[in-house]
């Protein structure tokens, strides 16, 4: 099996899923298919992170290993995926 | 236990509930919720009680809100709450109304409208409002290109109103499939003066529906204070004694079809905040022929804030309770239907939206 991606969570986005939690690994090829993921375990929770365009939402940033990255951007096994709320949202 | 009022009130850092005694004197607040996401608006089912909120988040979009126990525990849902992909995305939900067959109705920024059938668990977009040929006319106002007011029949679930800044008002009595415009006699100033009264594009701030008159509806616009007594049809102007044409909140007795709340403000290039910096609710007793200032427990100088459209509202006891929040955070209260008034809250966020929800022992 593929190595794990690592996902970390804002703390503001955990706090709307009880049970959710700020780390954890998921197997995963792309962004789009962590979200997905995420979504599986979490219920609502890709609606949070993205809007219908569809497109990570434009006051959420997504770093792949250091790298802003989209839905398309690929994950190598055992990538980082940082997920962040931007201070232009706040 | 008696019966007593619990006000449902958002802000633009959550939603907080301030539930009163028995006389409607002391009043106990609480808040904030919805993890101080900006609530638009926030109702409740009179019957079991369930409280929603609409709002959007800048990080995290559009959710409404739902709690089963009186503000103690809440979950959100967006689920179906989204227009096609490609489409401008849904920013935040407006506007909620309880229609007598059970749907939800939210109105969303930007305008359009989406119907629960299942308390507020998952959302379908009403694309028959979306698709009216007017809607790449419709233009943003001040707070944004928003569906700020839904307007249920009270007993026929397929009759509906909708406000729309800037679009107008629309009407639908199937269900939502087609819409026609219901704008006709009310103006628009800041349009060259051979269009001034178009058939949709008007700027209405808020709609209110006189008790046990379905078809009498009243309007606060941005342009004037109108009554109609055939469902929208023709709308004809009552601003005339009141301090000004602009205002936002509009709101009906819950029992005398004749009798409106109104809080005019002192104009859109003014400032928008109460005329003279003096506050006062203004009420008609005969359908908009006639308007009183109420002003007893007011402040009544040095007074400069607005009350935005969904900001006031009445309960349902006799003599009918009387609620607005303001843009710098207080709550006003009144008994007796506006003749006294009292602080209840001095230093919230902006309030958004008031309602309240009466509470059966």
């Amino acid at each position: 099996m593929a190595e794990p991606v690592r996902v970390l969570l804002p703390d503001a986005l955990v706090r709307l899923f009880p049970g959710a939690s700020r780390q954890l690994h998921v197997i995963a090829g792309s962004v789009g298919e962590a979200i997905v993921e995420l979504d599986r375990r979490w219920p609502g929770m890709a609606d949070r992170l993205c809007d219908s365009t569809p497109a990570i939402r434009r006051h959420i940033n997504i770093f792949v290993d250091g790298d802003k990255a989209r839905l398309a951007t690929a994950l190598r096994p055992g990538a980082e995926m940082f997920v962040t709320t931007a201070i232009s949202g706040g | 236990m008696a019966t007593r009022v619990m006000l449902l009130v958002g802000t633009k850092k959550g939603a907080f509930l301030v539930e009163g005694d028995a006389a409607r004197r002391n009043w106990a607040l609480r808040g904030p919720y919805c993890e101080t996401w900006p609530i638009n608006h926030a109702v409740a089912d009179p019957v079991s009680g369930t409280i929603w909120a609409a709002g959007g988040n800048e990080w995290f979009g559009p959710a409404v809100w739902r709690s089963e126990d009186l503000g103690a525990t809440w979950t959100h849902s967006s689920a179906g709450l989204a227009y096609e992909a490609g489409a401008v995305p849904v920013k935040s939900a407006w506007s909620l109304a309880l229609g007598p067959d059970g749907t939800l109705w939210a109105g969303v920024e930007p305008a359009g409208l989406f119907r629960s059938d299942d308390r507020g668990a998952t959302f379908a977009h009403v694309t028959g409002l979306t698709e009216h040929p007017s809607r790449a006319e419709w233009q943003p106002g001040g707070g944004g290109l928003i569906l700020h007011g839904v307007l249920p029949h009270p007993a026929e679930a397929d009759r509906l109103w909708v406000a729309i800044s800037a679009g107008g008002v629309f009407a639908t009595e199937d269900g939502g499939m087609t819409w026609a415009p219901r704008n006709r006699g009310t103006r628009q100033d800041y349009a060259p003066e051979d269009q001034r009264y178009p058939e949709h594009g008007q700027c209405v701030h808020a709609l209110a529906m006189a008790a046990g008159m379905p078809d009498r509806l009243y309007q606060q616009n941005h342009c004037g204070m109108y009554r109609s007594d055939d469902g929208g049809r023709h709308w004809t102007s009552i601003e005339a004694g009141l301090p000004s044409s602009f205002g936002f909140p509009a709101v009906a007795h819950p029992r005398d079809p004749e009798t409106l709340f109104l809080l005019p403000l002192n104009g859109d290039q003014a400032g928008r905040f109460v005329p003279g910096g003096a506050a006062a609710v203004w009420r008609t007793r005969d359908a908009g022929a006639t308007w009183q200032a109420l002003r007893e427990g007011l402040p009544q100088g040095n007074a400069y804030f607005g009350v935005l459209r969904r900001a006031m509202a009445v309960d349902r006891l006799d003599p009918a309770g009387v609620y607005f929040g303001t843009s710098g955070g207080a709550l006003f209260v009144s008994a007796d239907e506006g003749e006294n008034w009292s602080c209840i809250a001095e230093h919230l966020p902006t309030v958004l939206s008031v309602e309240a929800l009466v509470l059966d022992g």
